[in-house]
């Protein structure tokens, strides 16, 4: 067993591109379901808005890579606003339910064999990231990074980029949630008739939230599109809803670093895991006739699972959170 | 403070009550008036009908409204001199169940009005109406002479009029602070492009906790400020939440059942504060189940049954009324629950479940309300 | 109550580990892909079949033998198209469905996958006798009867529990799974082993709320944590599911290949067996509505769904009748696996799948009624097939979500749902 391959894999998978794609999508969620309660189940659509926003805009339309940025902003603001209206209304699990079922449409449609000239289908879309690594400061003749621990020049300006983004957010979501703004919000996530009574408009205040939360979960759709040269619907499905939530639960809900520290031992945690399982098999540790190389990609996907119910059941606060602020109790 | 829209005397806070003056309620009942007639049985001792004695005058405010609501006649929907609510031909039906339907109503400006009535009277529903919070199937109603109805709730609370709830809604995740800063209007803050900039808002900021902190002091929860509000006692709750209410400087106060759930020790110290809302200028309104309270600082009282008001005037003519006394004996008497009475509650719910069990699923949308 | 939950938990994980349909079907020897083609009971010889890449071009091509049996080696996994020439097959035989004569197939590595071409005289040949909007009518009366007998489950279990299940459809695929365990590793005959499934998911049911949800409903644990757990669950249960039976799809011993009927003249014609499924799903979904309404259990259970407090207060064992709820809507689930696994395959992600149209269903007639759930399944049925008249077959899911945001704006409540009150 490379113990040390297996702790830097594992550290490079927590601060790569996956771990900045997850830190940011799951800020935005910290607003909507840590914040404001909202139990938005379609994160995973506001990161496609992001993600093929800028693809399509530039691969398919021919547009200059900052509209790219600001079709996929707009995409993710309409889209906030689209679910706002019907289920802001509405009881907490309809959201649920509605946020699901709209972000499976937008799955569905974004790989559909009609729509293939615009969003090229199962195959996704690709080369739309030109004008952004021309503008890449780093050589790339050389791996930047200390201890083993190293990333390409591509995934380095990709994730300069991604977590002054993280910084960013992560200053102005402290900045918000300690003013009267956040203060609001916090009360409707505890209960919206009370502040009805004193004179706040509930529902805009969710929309705002809807909207910021799901604008934030489109840059993230930025970073990964970049990231990873390629976009595909499926990897936009409700399972990587599920994981985000598994990762700002694991890092705490409502707290302000909740998402960042959960998104960075999220996939540390799977890559280690994924790292110990692959070389025991390969190394004979385990053996074919209990699992082969490809069911040590499920072991995990079990493994976030038992995580996700593990966690609620005995820590809903995650690493950092605070349980008597949680507001997990609501119905 | 509270604005003072009638143009009345200076008002200042009247703490007397708190001051070692005789507790209203401990007062020693005056002897029945002759109309009165016999006792009324097993509830006789609720009823019992106070003399018509002019009532202590509280403050200018209340000298006023007294005044005033002296030449309203006590009959259902009788006009009042300065009415600062009015309501019009207001019904809300549940599938085929009248809730309420109530045809007309008046609130005389800087009185405390008591709404009273048996259990589904449609009391809390027609305090949800008023305040937004419900919608009517018909009717109006017009606050500070303006149409309200159709105003969704927290345009109605802007509007000044606004409402504490039966089950207290104090923030419990939020601080007693943040809870009494959470009531002020108006803040620029609140609104999300200035809130990430903290300069605009401030000074703002630290003249709202100025206030809070003031009003905290005069509800005697100061030393709460800091702590969540789930660690409060219900009776501190049912504090919170009034004061949090005044945070808006409202000029129309509505009180659902401020009394229930308190702790006696701390009934009359809310009753003070009740009648001090008053006494500041401010208009009360408010839903309660004991007699004793109704009777000791209500300015008027409106009492409704099966959805409609079918009696209103001054605490003792009201409570001397035959039909008011028909609709409590006919019904169930309302008064804080004895474990007799909390039994034959039980017994009662019981026997509704069966009747719902049996009659099946005829009752789809009786129960309704509407969802948004 | 910590450790008894960890205990729980424990037992829980171990019952599904031990699902014992260890038969992975994968072996490690090569990708390839193969079948077997026959018609009713004969096998179908020399029909022309090959496959391409994910590029397009073509990397096999056979011809079957005279058992019927193909099969093309692959170079790896990645995902290749197998197309059947339907111009090959003999004169009177056709693809049962002819818009499946091209199948995408992901291959994993070590992965031999069998691929199923049903023939038979199928809908190609019947399509000329039928009309098709009756045709898809009904072909979504199938589908929903078959949904809503895991709606009426959801919807129950949300009436009495106040849970949106999200591992629901998980109880979905439990059915179809153990059918087939017992069905084609054990050879027992199909409606046995879906009886016993039936009964085995009954039992799952009720165990899962008797060592889980019902510990943490003591716990006091809130509904939305319930819910998240739920999705946990689901995903852990799901991959459990993966990781023993593999990704591929696979089909029952019986009642493979059978001839489409036209009943009596009608312009429509379905295989026997859809016709069975349809009459078993139906009575199942009666004998439950009936139950509810008739029985003293029944009535019981509506008034917990109604009013638990107040149901608790007379004297009604609310624990009782959520367990049992669970028990039987869990039935009911495994119940639809094992007809949707005759009417499609059984694959590790079928209860998933219809996750989202159940929700759609159980929405749209109102979360917690029985009789809700059964309607909003007929309606998602019915969409999903007669939207297919408009839009590419690949969308139809959309159409059924679509329905219900807009029923969502129009009437949160559902169809037979009440409103709720306030304050």
């Amino acid at each position: 067993m490379d113990w040390g391959a297996i702790f830097t894999n594992a550290i490079e998978s927590g601060l790569g591109i996956d771990g900045v794609y997850f830190a940011l999508a799951a800020i935005g969620l910290n607003i909507h379901f840590g914040y404001a309660g909202l139990l938005n189940f379609g994160q995973s659509a506001f990161v496609a808005m992001g993600a093929y926003g800028l693809a399509t805009s530039v691969s398919t339309w021919g547009l200059p890579f900052w509209v790219g940025i600001l079709i996929g902003l707009g995409g993710s603001v309409v889209l906030a606003i689209l679910l706002g209206i019907p289920t802001l209304r509405l009881r907490a699990d309809y959201l649920a339910i509605v946020t699901i079922a709209a972000a499976e449409i937008i799955r569905l449609m974004l790989r559909s064999v009609s729509l293939k000239d615009t969003f090229g289908g199962t195959d996704g879309l690709q080369q739309y990231s030109g004008a952004f690594f021309e503008a890449n400061p780093y050589p790339d003749d050389r791996q930047y990074g200390v201890g083993g621990v190293e990333f390409s020049s591509r995934d380095t300006w990709v994730m300069t980029v991604g977590w002054s983004l993280v910084a960013l957010f992560c200053v102005l979501v402290w900045v918000l949630m300690n003013s009267p703004w956040g203060r609001v919000l916090k009360a409707i996530r505890e209960d919206e008739d009370a502040v009805r009574s004193l004179g706040k408009n509930v529902y805009a205040y969710k929309m705002q939230a809807l909207v910021l939360g799901g604008v934030i979960g489109a840059t993230g759709g930025f970073v990964v599109a970049l990231g990873q040269g390629s976009v595909t619907a499926d990897s936009f499905g409700s399972e990587t809803t599920f994981f985000l939530y598994t990762a700002l639960i694991l890092g705490g809900a409502a707290r302000v670093f909740g998402p960042v520290v959960g998104a960075i031992l999220f996939w540390s945690l799977l890559s280690l895991t994924d790292n110990v399982l692959r070389q025991a098999i390969a190394n004979g540790h385990i053996s074919d006739s209990i699992m082969t190389g490809t069911q040590v990609g499920q072991v995990r996907f079990m493994l976030v699972g038992l995580g996700l119910v593990l966690m609620l059941a005995f820590r809903p606060q995650g690493i950092f959170g605070d349980k008597k602020e949680l507001a997990l109790d609501a119905r | 403070m509270p604005d003072d829209m009638s143009g009345d005397a200076p008002s200042g806070p009247e703490w007397d009550f708190l001051r070692g003056d005789p507790d209203p309620i401990a007062a020693p009942l005056p002897a029945a008036p002759p109309s009165a007639g016999p006792s009324f049985g097993p509830s006789a001792e609720v009823f019992t009908p106070e003399p018509i004695e002019p009532p202590q005058i509280k403050s200018d405010h209340h000298a006023v409204a007294l005044d005033a609501l002296s030449g309203a006649a006590p009959e259902p929907g009788s006009p009042k001199p300065d009415p600062i609510l009015m309501a019009d031909a207001v019904v809300r039906r549940f599938g085929g169940l009248t809730a309420v339907d109530v045809t007309h109503l008046e609130v005389q400006r800087h009185s405390i009005t008591a709404l009273i009535g048996p259990n589904g009277a449609g009391k809390t529903t027609f305090f949800n109406l008023l305040t937004g919070f419900d919608k009517p199937d018909a009717g109006a109603w017009t606050f500070e002479g303006r149409v309200i109805s159709g105003l969704p709730p927290h345009r109605v609370s802007r509007r000044g009029m606004v409402r504490t709830f039966q089950l207290t809604k104090a923030l419990s995740k939020l601080s007693v602070l943040d809870n009494m800063r959470l009531g002020a209007t108006g803040q620029r803050g609140e609104a999300l492009w200035a809130a990430v900039l903290p300069p605009l808002w401030k000074r703002q900021e630290a003249a709202i906790t100025a206030r809070a902190m003031e009003l905290l002091e005069r509800f005697k929860l100061d030393d709460k400020a800091g702590e969540f509000a789930g660690t409060l006692s219900g009776g501190q709750r049912k504090l919170l939440e009034m004061a949090r209410a005044l945070m808006s400087s409202p000029q129309l106060v509505m009180l659902d059942e401020p009394m229930a759930g308190v702790n006696p020790a701390l009934t009359q110290s809310l009753l003070g504060h009740v009648q001090s809302l008053r006494d500041d200028g401010m208009t009360v309104v408010f839903v309660e189940h004991d007699m004793d309270v109704v009777r000791h600082i209500a300015d008027w009282v409106v009492v409704m049954a099966q959805g409609s008001v079918i009696a209103e005037g001054p605490p003792a003519a009201v409570m001397a009324d035959d039909r008011v006394i028909d609709a409590y004996l006919g019904a169930h008497h309302d008064a804080p629950l004895s474990i007799e009475e909390e039994e034959e509650r039980l017994a009662k719910a019981e026997n509704e479940l069966q009747a719902e069990i049996e009659q099946a699923s005829a009752d789809q949308s009786v129960e309704g309300g509407a969802t948004p | 109550m910590a450790r008894r939950l960890a205990g729980a938990l424990a037992a829980l994980v171990l019952a599904l580990l031990a699902i014992p349909f260890l038969a992975s079907p994968a072996a490690a020897e090569g990708e390839d892909l193969h079948g077997k083609l026959r018609n009713g009971d004969t096998a179908v010889a020399d029909v022309r079949i090959f496959a391409t890449d994910a590029g397009g071009t073509q990397i096999g091509e056979t011809r079957s033998d005279a058992e019927g049996v193909w099969a093309i080696p692959l170079p790896g996994p990645g995902k290749y198209t197998v197309t059947l020439d339907a111009e090959t097959l003999p004169e009177g035989v056709a693809l049962r469905n002819a818009d499946n004569a091209s199948v995408t197939r992901e291959i994993l590595g070590g992965a031999e996958t069998p691929q199923l071409f049903p023939l038979g005289e199928g809908r190609a040949v019947a399509k000329q006798d039928t009309i098709e909007w009756v045709q898809l009518t009904a072909e979504g009366l199938r589908f929903g009867l078959i949904i809503a007998l895991a709606a009426v489950g959801l919807s129950l279990i949300y009436g009495t529990t106040g849970l949106v299940n999200f591992s629901h459809g998980e109880l979905v695929t439990l059915g179809a799974m153990i059918a087939y365990w017992f069905n084609v590793e054990h050879g027992l005959q199909l409606i046995a082993a879906g009886a016993l499934a039936v009964a085995v998911c009954g039992a799952a049911g009720g165990a899962q709320d008797a060592l889980f949800w019902g510990v943490l409903r003591k716990r006091k644990t809130g509904l939305l944590a319930m819910m998240i757990i739920s999705i946990g669950l689901a995903l852990l249960v799901r991959y459990i599911y993966q990781y023993l039976f593999g990704g591929g799809n696979e089909a029952f011993t019986d009642y493979n290949s059978q001839t489409a009927v036209k009943p009596a003249g009608l312009p429509f014609a379905l295989a026997p067996k859809d016709y069975w499924s349809m009459g078993i799903a139906a009575a199942a979904l009666v004998l439950v509505l009936l139950a509810l309404n008739m029985t003293r259990l029944g009535k019981a259970t509506r008034a917990v769904a109604d009013n638990p407090s107040l149901a608790a207060a007379s004297g009604i064992d609310v624990d009782r009748v959520i367990r049992l709820v669970w028990a039987v809507g869990a039935a009911l689930a495994g119940l639809a696996g094992v007809l949707l696994g005759l009417a499609q395959q059984v694959n590790f992600a079928m209860g998933f799948n219809i996750l989202l149209l159940l929700f759609a269903a159980v929405t749209l007639g109102g979360l917690g009624s029985a009789a809700g759930a059964l309607l909003g399944s007929l309606v998602i049925g019915l969409f999903i097939q007669l939207s297919t008249l408009w839009v590419s077959p690949e969308l139809k899911n959309v159409g059924a979500l679509g329905v219900l945001i807009v029923i969502l704006l129009v009437r949160p409540q559902g169809i037979l749902g009440r409103a709720e009150r306030i304050g």
